[in-house]
């Protein structure tokens, strides 16, 4: 009898433990996976859709995004801007938002989805402890975002495949890349749920007509294909005087990689096979992702400072300049706004009768001396019919 | 939700039964008792839609 207590006591210990870390870590998951990140419609916005409206296949799932409009009062060229297509990358959402809560179009029209894999920024990566969150300091206080993960959560597609096999190339991708909106395009209407994500994104340029889409990411700085623009045959004009007029007036380097014709799935390769919108890809580096770094913080996040990369760009180990100051995040999301600028520039050149004319959105200059957050609107003194969440 | 994915909730479900009744039923080991726990946390989590 004794004994049996004993056994009895030891089990309730041990139960209690596990069901409070249970608790705490579930609690935190939770709230992260159903934080509410409000966007603020600025004054260009003439119209907000959501990306079901453009496949039913995507309606009353937590794929389903919100898409804003900013139409000119004069017809041109359409260009439209995906981020967070990885949710761990975040200079695309945080150069998203600056285009959408500043730019006001006066010809054509530039649509904008701020969290394409709506269901990657619910996930986090396990194993790699990612910070939940990260906040950046506006001139109203912090505006603060949730941390998402590369691939959607398997709690909204589920199971993997042993190998994900590329629709309709059939080429054979990585079990891993069926939650990965990057490998999916161009997508199909019926088939897993990320694949109707890249789907709808893809209606958009067909039934818009869209002239440009550009697909903002961000790169380890010991991957060749960082710091650039990515760009299929059809888009590479653009791209190489976007990259030399960039470091010509602007004085920093993104240089332009080719798309390759036989590695399917992704953005810069299919939305040209697939549409007559010309696609760019711009990647910006992120040292956060690097494997060899210390603690996945968030001030390496937003900085980017790292010994033990300075170490290796020392020995001529890293493909992009790096020193003591890092990466930070300025640096990152003020490249991405010069250069869809200088695209649509160069663009309008190229296509005059469908020119693009937008003011209002800063340059890397401007965003380097101001910081990001500056060009960021407070929420809570926001007109509440221009706050926009997801689901 | 697809067919499968219920599929997989049920088993998920089915096995974190399965080591409850272990851990009830075992009576030395406390190694193994912390073992059945440990390896309920994901499933009890997944079944929840937490993680």
């Amino acid at each position: 009898m004794n004994f049996l207590s004993r056994v009895w006591i030891v089990k309730s210990i041990l139960l209690l433990i596990i069901i409070v870390l249970m608790a705490v870590a579930g609690t935190q998951l939770y709230k992260h996976r159903h934080f509410r990140m409000p966007v603020v419609a600025g004054p260009g916005v003439t119209k907000v859709a959501k990306l079901s409206d453009y496949t039913e296949g995507l309606k009353g799932t937590v794929a389903d995004t919100n898409v804003f409009h900013l139409e000119g009062k004069e017809e041109g060229g359409k260009i439209f801007i995906i981020a967070n297509t990885h949710s761990n990358e975040p200079a695309a959402i945080l150069t998203a938002l600056i285009f959408l809560e500043n730019a006001v179009v006066d010809k054509g029209t530039l649509i904008i989805i701020p969290e394409f894999n709506n269901s990657a920024g619910r996930n986090t990566r396990p194993g790699d402890g990612y910070p939940l969150y990260y906040e950046i300091p506006t001139d109203w206080g912090s505006k603060k975002f949730r941390m998402g993960n590369r691939d959607a959560s398997p709690l909204d597609q589920w199971p993997d495949p042993d190998v994900y096999v590329h629709y309709p190339d059939k080429q054979l991708l990585s079990f891993l890349d069926v939650r990965n909106t990057n490998r999916t395009w161009p997508g199909r209407p019926d088939g897993p749920l990320m694949e109707r994500v890249t789907y709808g994104a893809m209606q958009i340029m067909r039934s818009e007509k869209v002239d440009i889409a550009v697909d903002i990411h961000g790169a380890e700085t010991m991957f060749p294909v960082t710091n650039c623009i990515v760009a299929p045959e059809k888009s590479m004009r653009i791209a190489m005087i976007t990259s030399l007029n960039v470091k010509r007036n602007e004085k920093f380097d993104n240089h332009v990689e080719p798309s390759p014709s036989g590695f399917r799935g992704l953005s810069h390769r299919e939305i040209g096979d697939y549409s007559d919108t010309l696609p760019f890809l711009l990647e910006a580096p992120l040292p956060f992702l690097d494997q060899p770094t210390g603690p996945k913080t968030v001030d390496l996040l937003l900085d980017g400072k790292d010994p033990f990369l300075l170490s290796l760009s020392k020995k001529k180990k890293l493909f992009v300049s790096y020193d003591e100051t890092g990466w930070p995040m300025e640096k990152r999301v003020g490249q991405h706004c010069s250069v869809i600028l200088e695209i649509i520039h160069q663009f309008s050149r190229k296509f005059p009768d469908k020119a693009i004319k937008l003011r209002n959105v800063p340059r890397y200059a401007d965003v380097v001396k101001n910081g990001v957050g500056h060009y960021y609107r407070d929420p809570e003194k926001a007109d509440k019919a221009n706050v926009y969440f997801n689901r | 939700m697809p067919v499968i994915m219920i599929l997989y909730y049920i088993i998920s479900a089915y096995i974190a039964g399965m080591l409850i009744w272990n851990f009830i039923r075992e009576k030395k080991s406390v190694n193994d008792m912390l073992l059945y726990l440990l390896v309920m946390i994901p499933l009890i989590l997944r079944i929840l839609r937490v993680k």
